[in-house]
């Protein structure tokens, strides 16, 4: 469904825009119908760019992007409205999501004005709580409320009761779950995986590793705007083969078992960008050919790449 | 025993009348003691820390008593805390990276630091230095503005400052919350050893990730809408729970290993009540599967077995 193609994003810093910074590098994704992608990676890691970036929220500086054939880095006017009846983003801070002056609904109005203007307004109001419903809310509780009387988890389904009154296929979900407290999180991931079953697509962005393994299909992990290993979340999350990723796995926090004593790199020595491995300063493994070239996302077993040389090496 | 908390009520003051945040809490916590705090926003874990240090309008005293090493902590008198805070009591707040002054190098707000609390840089400055290895930072860390340090810097530097007076309890307040999960691991870990090292000789860590509480924590306590629910052994709260919110909200937690398509986790069903008028008894009636009329009092917070607190009436305490 989306297909992305090396894209990079590229940000001009520094005083006169001299120096470049590199927040997303190179990136092949792609999305199916129906499909839970996780986009896996700390602060920092360009998850959140790609996300804007299919949204078209920023622009996409290389590579190509495409939604069911179209390519969507060069679409405007009428095609660009029709991308966003399909595509739609929720994001992290609900709160920041509304504006506190009106009544959280005219989020709803909105769409109707923009979308659906011919249709009748007791069809459009019968719309509204069926997809309110759907999102496990009581319409009455919700309807004519200020965004500041409605907790944070009404608040977030609310927005994901929007994409679905657009009849959205693609949903980019940037960390929805962060802001929510822990009993209600559950709730809004059960609600994704069903909207999942009626064939919707989410690419889910989280730095949370046991959210991500709980909802997904397919595990992207990131690194400083790379791929470094991505596959289906058992065989990425069970079989880690990158440095980075088997040090992620050993520090998440469980509740059955507790730390195992791993050395984790605090200081980092980074090499400039663009030359060699992204995670050749926090490497164990790292050799002179990691500092030299970079590596690329090689497969290892069928549905799992890893971008390591070591791991070439290894086998 | 380190610390003895005994009823303690702390309202919140607002144009609409008390919003009870803390509403009599009693708990001791024992020498060397990592207690984690866990809870849903707004079930007064903050409000616990805030009023244990820091009691200012609008948050209102309103009865209880606190010990600290057996002597009693003036925790409504601004003042006269004065002689506790930082020395004998401190805290590393919830936006830790925000929590130094932008204006000053890091070495001379140390000083002026100290300077407030009658020490002097001079006699604790080897000491500062070797903790500043400890933690992995460097010594040059001194002469820099606090915009210098990366995120994590600053927090592992508050961190620092917090126990450079070897307090006698320290609160850490979500500290590990805004890092990322590599990073949370070595600042969770250096918590342990600050203890470890008896820099502090015991703790309370505030945070609402109870599989770090896990890693790190020797007991934990669940709170509830400005009640305490259960307290007991890191163990005992993950494996046997007695509270239905305790059990309920462990088994919401989403694990590594758990798909949705072979097990779907279930929520809490329902909000937490509103604090303004609470509801009378059992603040955690309205979502519990088993609540039944005597939930319409308030149940006591009593110990089920050694060690393990309960506050429910389903379980059978001494009261019982």
């Amino acid at each position: 469904m989306l297909k992305l193609q090396g894209i990079s994003k590229t940000y001009k810093v520094g005083t006169f825009g001299g120096k470049e910074l590199h927040a997303v590098c190179d990136v092949d994704l792609e999305v199916g119908t129906g499909e839970v992608v996780s986009l896996i990676g700390e602060s920092g890691s360009g998850k959140t760019t790609i996300g804007k970036m299919v949204l078209k929220l920023i622009s996409i500086t290389s590579g190509s992007a495409f939604f069911k054939d179209i390519d969507i880095t060069t679409i405007e006017g009428r095609e660009l409205k029709e991308y966003y009846r399909n595509v739609q983003g929720v994001f992290q801070d609900p709160f920041s999501s509304y504006n506190p002056i009106f009544k959280a609904d005219r989020v709803f109005a909105m769409v109707k004005e923009e979308f659906y203007p011919d249709m009748k307004p007791e069809a459009w109001a019968e719309k509204v709580d069926q997809c309110l419903k759907d999102v496990g809310l009581n319409p009455p509780d919700v309807l004519g409320k200020f965004p500041h009387q409605l907790s944070g988890g009404q608040l977030q389904r609310f927005l994901i009761a929007r994409a679905l009154l657009l009849e959205t296929e693609f949903l980019v979900a940037d960390e929805i779950i962060s802001m929510l407290d822990a009993s209600r999180r559950i709730d809004v991931l059960n609600l994704l995986a069903d909207l999942k079953k009626k064939g919707l697509s989410i690419l889910f962005i989280t730095h949370d590793l046991s959210l991500a393994y709980y909802i997904s299909d397919q595990a992207v992990i990131l690194y400083r705007g790379s791929i470094v290993e991505m596959g289906s979340t058992e065989r990425v999350y069970f079989n880690p083969q990158h440095p980075y990723t088997k040090m992620l796995m050993a520090t998440v926090p469980r509740l059955d078992q507790e730390w195992e004593d791993i050395e984790i790199a605090i200081r980092e020595k980074q090499l400039p960008i663009g030359q060699g491995c992204v995670y050749f300063g926090r490497c164990p493994f790292a050799t002179d050919q990691c500092s030299l070239e970079r590596p690329q996302l090689e497969q290892i077993e069928s549905n799992h790449q890893v971008a390591c040389f070591s791991c070439k090496r290894g086998s | 025993m380190s610390l003895h908390v005994e009823n303690l009520k702390v309202y919140y003051q607002t144009l609409s009348g008390d919003v009870r945040a803390l509403d009599g809490a009693t708990f001791d916590i024992a020498d060397g003691e990592i207690m984690g705090l866990a809870g849903e926003s707004g079930c007064g874990k903050t409000t616990l820390a805030h009023s244990l240090i820091r009691l200012t309008p609008p948050l209102k005293f309103i009865g209880g008593r606190v010990e600290l090493d057996g002597e009693e902590l003036p925790i409504a008198d601004m003042e006269k805390m004065d002689d506790f805070r930082f020395r004998k009591i401190s805290i590393v707040p919830q936006y830790a990276m925000n929590a130094l002054n932008p204006t000053r190098k890091i070495g001379k707000m140390t000083a002026e630091l100290l300077a407030s609390k009658g020490a002097k840089m001079k006699d604790v400055e080897p000491e500062l230095r070797r903790r500043l290895d400890l933690v992995g930072l460097t010594q040059d860390v001194l002469d820099m503005y606090p915009i210098e340090l990366s995120g994590g810097m600053k927090q592992r530097m508050v961190m620092v400052l917090s126990t450079l007076l070897d307090p006698s309890l320290l609160m850490a307040d979500e500290i590990t919350s805004a890092l990322d999960v590599s990073t949370q691991k070595a600042v969770a870990e250096m918590l342990v050893e600050f203890r470890d090292r008896q820099f502090v000789k015991s703790m309370i860590i505030i945070t609402h990730d109870i599989s770090i509480l896990y890693q790190v924590a020797d007991t934990i306590m669940i709170m509830y809408a400005g009640q305490l629910a259960e307290k007991a052994s890191k163990e005992t709260i993950i494996e046997s729970p007695r509270h239905p919110y305790t059990k309920m909200l462990i088994s919401s937690l989403p694990q590594v290993g758990v798909q949705v398509n072979d097990t779907r986790l279930k929520g809490i069903p329902g909000t937490p009540p509103q604090l303004l008028e609470p509801p009378k008894g059992c603040r955690f009636r309205a979502r519990c599967p088993l609540a039944f009329d005597k939930c319409l009092e308030v149940p006591p917070f009593v110990e089920v077995d050694p060690g393990h607190m309960v506050a429910c009436w389903k379980e059978p305490g001494k009261n019982a």
